[in-house]
């Protein structure tokens, strides 16, 4: 990837109900991202986003006013896919298969399709999705906040980590986004005496646990380094992009692997950054961490190796991921915060952070760790000030 | 039941039967009896000078407490073989009345029946019959005054189940293809059953079509003793899930033969579940179709 860098970043407002059509979203971000690049819909022969948009590329180039493409490509597994749709627009633009690939998410996921309401149909037809769903959703087991709350349980269990330390992941999630004013829940902290008196989702999570539900969208420009130079913004250079599946890898439900504590897809993404990066943890000033439901904020510290397993509870204890802590984690607000974009407007906020253009700035920041959905094949990103 | 719809048109193209003289003519005593029971003040219904309620036009023809059978119309012989066929169930579903002109005591009336329709075999919720249709007409001697429609349906009474079957199916269904169905055939005959390497004996759970371990495609499955031990769980309060009653607790239960599979905890509360804790299968039908191993405390 290196070589190649985030130019441009566009989002809608973040709401509950957007009034319009999941189409007019995603091209009102891309234009967003575009005006923000300084590029033109004509520069763009590249885009890429989640199988889960329901959005196909070539409905929104005839919006946007794209003409010819000559790479389109959609990455897998729910959020998981957020930094997936940079790596593949970095490998098309490094393999020069585009010269300029738009990655786009853009949904009503609050006033539409809500992903925390069961489906019945989660385990209707025998494809091999179909099939792994089918050996828990006949039990009830059919959201994602109940998925999470198993590996959650066993985790508390293993480490001595109480509903609390999960607490403080929402506590300072919505710290960050009270200051952000694109954020949901701007001007609206939390204290931890709230989320241990909300109501109970799936134990053990309480509703702040719970990340979001959110109408919009979000849209990033991918380009090669040097032509990102000769734009209008400060280009976030693309030191390693990957994705990751485990062992035994299922969607949310890996509960037959030997350790139920972990996240492994999210340990083969962390030792692929580290790899491709040349960089270290201890290198990264910030962290944009996925965090739809808290529990999976404190693996993913341990996962990534910024603490050792069952110790993220202390690390957290301790301030770590305030802005000013060891590891300032979602400056924006998170997913928790500001917005359920399925990850993507996290990716925004890295960008954002190598500007020096966010509203909670993190001093003197050179690195940002950017992850995507946890629980299911995922991804993730180092972003380096070029 | 060809022979159901043979003898319905048969029956229809008999067209109408005979005109049969009702019991008794048209009479005040009758008026007044019928209007106190309705509740019907109406002056017109009353006095020297009165009509009969015109809804009262099957009342002339009715055959009374006895239930004697002045002669048998075609319609009763469609009827009977209905009953026979095991369509025993009868209820009345549509009736419409056209009044021609009033009524006035004395009149003497006959009445006439036409089958005019057959349709089956339906599905209702009452269970499977066939919708009959036929009209009645008054006569004051060749005048109609009055014509009923009448349909009703005769349906076979589903059988009385025990209260465990006969529920509305379970909504959340699993999907089963030729790797999986012999676990689903396993809980709907009380065996817990656990994919085992035809060759290398290995164990796995969920189940799959290659031996992960020796690339096999011969499989079979071991019974296992349906002990187990929580190994996690979750209690799910929110949102409302079809076919469950919330809370409800979910484990992820470790075998003693070696892996790991997703079931309810039952027959205890909830704050009673804890990792540890030892459990037993026990076999759900959920309707009349699924069965689901499930896991109630056991012997520790």
């Amino acid at each position: 990837m290196a070589g190649t860098a985030l130019a441009g970043i566009g989002a809608t407002e973040f709401s509950k109900n957007s009034g319009r059509s999941e189409l007019q979203l995603a091209a009102e971000a891309v234009f967003a991202a575009l005006d923000d690049a300084g590029l033109a819909p004509s520069d763009v022969d590249g885009l890429v986003t989640y199988t889960q948009d329901s959005n196909q590329e070539i409905a929104l180039a005839r919006e946007v006013g794209i003409g010819d493409l000559t790479y389109f490509s959609r990455v897998h597994y729910g959020g998981g896919a957020a930094c997936g749709t940079v790596a593949h627009a970095a490998m098309a633009v490094t393999t020069g298969a585009a010269e300029v690939v738009v990655c786009y998410r853009a949904f009503n996921e609050r006033s539409g399709r809500r992903f925390g309401q069961p489906d019945a149909g989660l385990g209707g037809e025998p494809s091999s999705m179909g099939l792994e769903m089918s050996w828990h959703v006949p039990y009830g087991l059919m959201t994602p906040a109940a998925w999470v709350a198993m590996f959650a349980q066993r985790y508390m269990h293993e480490y001595g980590v109480k509903s609390e330390d999960f607490g403080r992941v929402a506590v300072a999630m919505r710290r960050h986004a009270a200051s952000n004013p694109a954020a949901w829940f701007y001007e609206r902290p939390i204290t931890l005496a709230d989320h241990q008196a909300s109501k109970w989702i799936v134990e053990p999570l309480h509703l702040l646990d719970c990340c979001q539900e959110s109408d919009g969208a979000v849209a990033l420009v991918v380009t090669s380094a040097d032509r990102a130079r000769d734009l209008r913004c400060t280009p976030a250079l693309i030191s390693a992009a990957a994705q990751g599946a485990g062992a035994g890898q299922m969607m949310m439900t890996s509960y037959y692997r030997d350790d139920m504590t972990g996240l492994a897809e999210m340990g083969v993404v962390g030792r692929k950054l580290w790899e491709i990066s040349g960089l270290r943890p201890s290198d990264m000033q910030a962290a944009i961490l996925y965090d739809h439901f808290t529990p999976f904020v404190l693996t993913q510290l341990e996962e990534l190796g910024f603490c050792a397993r069952g110790e993220a509870k202390d690390f957290i204890r301790d301030g770590g991921i305030e802005i000013d802590g060891h590891l300032p984690v979602n400056p924006h607000g998170g997913q928790l915060g500001e917005a359920y974009i399925h990850g993507m407007n996290g990716i925004a906020e890295g960008v954002r952070q190598i500007r020096g253009t966010s509203v909670n700035q993190v001093a003197d920041l050179e690195n940002i760790l950017v992850t995507a959905g946890t629980g299911v094949p995922t991804s993730g990103l180092i972003l380096t000030r070029g | 039941m060809t022979d159901l719809h043979d003898l319905a048109a048969k029956v229809i193209a008999e067209g109408e039967g005979p005109r049969l003289p009702t019991p008794s003519p048209v009479d005040r005593t009758t008026i007044r009896h019928w209007t106190e029971a309705m509740g019907d003040t109406n002056p017109r219904y009353q006095g020297p000078d009165a009509i009969a309620p015109p809804a009262m036009i099957q009342v002339w023809s009715m055959d009374g407490l006895n239930g004697r059978k002045r002669t048998r119309a075609p319609l009763d012989d469609l009827l009977d073989a209905l009953d026979a066929a095991g369509y025993t169930g009868v209820v009345a579903t549509n009736c419409e009345h056209i009044y021609h002109r009033p009524l006035v005591p004395g009149e003497e009336l006959t009445s006439a029946t036409r089958t005019t329709d057959m349709t089956g075999l339906k599905k209702t919720a009452l269970g499977d019959g066939y919708f009959v249709t036929w009209q009645v007409t008054w006569y004051a001697q060749d005048e109609p005054v009055a014509e009923m429609i009448f349909r009703l349906l005769k349906f076979r009474p589903r059988e009385e189940r025990s209260p465990s079957e006969g529920r509305k199916p379970y909504p959340l269904r699993p999907a089963v293809n030729r790797d999986t169905e012999f676990f689903w055939e396993g809980a709907r005959s009380g065996e817990l059953r656990i994919q085992k390497c035809g060759d290398c004996g290995e164990l796995r759970h969920p189940p799959g079509p290659v031996c992960p371990s020796c690339r096999s495609v011969k499989r079979t499955y071991a019974v296992a003793a349906g002990t187990g031990v929580v190994y996690s769980y979750v209690v799910h309060h929110n949102p409302p899930v079809p076919g469950r009653e919330t809370p409800f607790v979910v484990a992820v239960v470790e075998l003693p033969e070696g892996v790991r599979i997703v079931g309810n905890v039952v027959d205890c509360a909830p704050a009673e579940v804890e990792i540890g804790m030892p459990v037993r299968v026990t076999f759900r039908e959920m309707d009349d179709e699924l069965t689901l191993p499930l896991w109630t405390p056991g012997e520790s």
